[in-house]
């Protein structure tokens, strides 16, 4: 079944095609990878997808029921979660209650909403930093925080953007852990990532971006035998 | 229990204090310290805890002023029936403003919320029918006496210490700092920071307009210059909470203590009383730099400074 559909969809900004005609789907339970060069498009997509943009055509359709166009607050209601590759903590509130306010979305009481975020700072292994305020974080962690305050509106489906980006090799492997036990729990996730060993690690299948316009598709196994895609990251000559 | 026991101590304080039989001009000034104390803590539960800085809330202290004069000058009712009447003409016009300045963020927003003070300043001055204009509205004081008013405003501020408090302890608090921090952040934490600002913008005004209405009880006289000023009341409520500290609890009335008595002071000195406004614009300028969060807020930082400064003398 797909989750996530996402139908001739174009966003100009002037006379500039950030995205063009992208047409594909998530399906339920899989890990989705969406990579590209720079300027790609990738994050233009995501803020198509979570509200923060109105696609100027196509649509964007969850479960099966148009979202396009609606406020991210209303997407987010419906069981969609994103992260941000420029981190976004609230920083004079404690990591805790970062994610407790993310928590009470779905959990009117405090103390529903409390346990929420128990569970959360425990999964992404913040809990020790709990009463820290998030702008004293090192970034590995508030990468974290990122992914813990989506995950605390309970969804069923997120978007990570760059959650892996700057860091150390420890913390790679903690968060392709966190990544995978999201999946467990019967989470779709799509991703952007530029770390190859990471996306070959966790995607089923990705969808490659170049210049606003969708060139590949495909398992790991297939894109990284695809030319066009080996062209567009190393340029024309080490593709042939 | 035992975190109530600060606030109940000081509450038994205070309603233990007239009856040291205090002379009536240190009676106006508590009076009017938990005045600005109330008004104080409503403002800070808009521009505090949800980041948006108003320099208008004189708009809704004027019209708690003049919803108790108007009353009693053209419906012939007591001015105290001001009180109630405040409450759904302030939230009328706080929703709507709410729909049209709350769109717009940062610098935007503080510009169209001193607009709107001014406008209602100047609507309220040349409505000579309705209002009186300039002339004011001058009404019979219930009593000559200081004590009933002090336990007025007394009641008041303590209704409005505990909406404040239950609000900031609440899912809404939670909500309102986290649009402090980050709108795009609050936004896709599925949070509707349009209606959460309208309710923060609304609350703080209603709270505001109810201080309004017990000044025009409290003095006598209003005339728009005075409660709708851009000065006197919208920048003075800023200074309460900058001073006493931005998004704490007991920022507001620390503020309040201060610029009260401070404003007295300064006022009774010779040749550079006049000039109390100025002073305070440069009082600002110091607590902006050194004291951000304000003296509550900053206490931490300016104990250590303190001590420091102690142990090397």
């Amino acid at each position: 079944m797909s989750m996530l559909e996402i139908r001739k969809m174009s966003m100009f900004f002037g006379g500039l095609a950030a995205l063009h005609d992208v047409d594909f789907e998530v399906r339920q339970g899989e890990i989705l990878a969406l990579i590209g060069p720079n300027g790609a498009g990738k994050t233009t997509l995501f803020n198509c997808v979570n509200g923060f943009y109105n696609p100027s055509e196509g649509q964007v359709l969850f479960k099966g029921r148009p979202i396009t166009g609606l406020k991210p607050h209303k997407i987010c209601q419906f069981g969609i979660a994103r992260t941000f590759q420029v981190v976004k903590p609230l920083s004079r509130m404690s990591v805790f209650d970062n994610v407790l306010a993310s928590a009470f979305l779905r959990n009117p009481t405090r103390k529903g909403a409390e346990d929420v975020t128990e569970e959360v700072l425990h999964f992404t292994g913040l809990w020790d930093d709990r009463d820290q305020l998030s702008k004293g974080l090192p970034l590995g962690k508030r990468k974290r925080l990122e992914i813990a305050r989506s995950l605390a509106t309970q969804p069923e489906f997120l978007l990570l953007d760059e959650s892996f980006a700057g860091l150390n090799p420890a913390e790679l492997d903690v968060s392709i852990d966190i990544i995978r036990g999201i999946r467990r729990q019967g989470v779709t996730v799509m991703i952007i990532e530029h770390h190859m060993k990471v996306i070959m690690a966790i995607s089923d299948r990705i969808v490659v971006l170049n210049f606003g316009q969708k060139i590949a598709e495909g398992t790991p196994g297939e894109i990284s035998a695809n030319r066009q895609v080996v062209e567009a990251y190393l340029g024309e000559e080490h593709g042939a | 229990m035992k975190k109530h026991l600060l606030p109940l101590a000081i509450l038994a304080v205070l309603a233990g204090l007239p009856l040291l039989g205090l002379n009536s001009y240190v009676m106006h000034i508590l009076i009017l310290t938990i005045m600005w104390t109330l008004a104080g803590m409503a403002w800070n539960l808009l521009g505090g805890y949800c980041g948006q800085v108003s320099f208008g809330h004189a708009a809704f202290f004027g019209m708690g002023a003049y919803s108790a004069g108007l009353v009693h000058l053209h419906l012939g009712l007591s001015p105290w029936w001001g009180f109630l009447a405040s409450l759904p003409l302030v939230a009328l016009v706080a929703l709507g403003m709410g729909m049209v300045v709350l769109r717009l963020r940062g610098p935007y927003f503080v510009l169209a919320t001193l607009a709107i003070g001014e406008v209602l300043r100047i609507t309220c001055e040349n409505l000579t029918d309705f209002t009186k204009g300039t002339l004011g509205i001058m009404i019979t004081r219930t009593w000559v006496e200081k004590t009933h008013y002090y336990y007025i405003i007394l009641g008041l501020a303590v209704l409005t210490f505990v909406v404040c408090r239950l609000i900031v302890r609440s899912r809404w608090g939670y909500y309102f700092v986290a649009i402090r921090e980050d709108q795009d952040a609050a936004e896709s934490m599925g949070i509707d920071t349009t209606r959460y600002k309208t309710i923060a913008l609304t609350v703080s005004a209603m709270l505001t307009g109810l201080a309004g209405a017990f000044y025009t009880n409290y003095m006598g006289y209003i005339d728009p210059g005075v409660v709708f000023s851009l000065g006197e009341i919208s920048i003075l409520i800023i200074m309460v909470v900058m001073v006493g500290g931005v998004a704490t609890e007991w920022g507001p009335a620390l503020g309040a203590g201060i610029m009260v008595i401070l404003a007295e002071y300064i006022r009774s000195l010779p040749l550079i009383g006049v000039a109390y406004q100025t002073m305070f614009g440069v009082l600002l300028i110091v607590i902006i730099i050194y004291l951000p969060n304000g003296l509550v807020g900053d206490w931490p930082v300016l104990r250590r400074k303190l001590l420091r400064r102690g142990a090397t003398a």
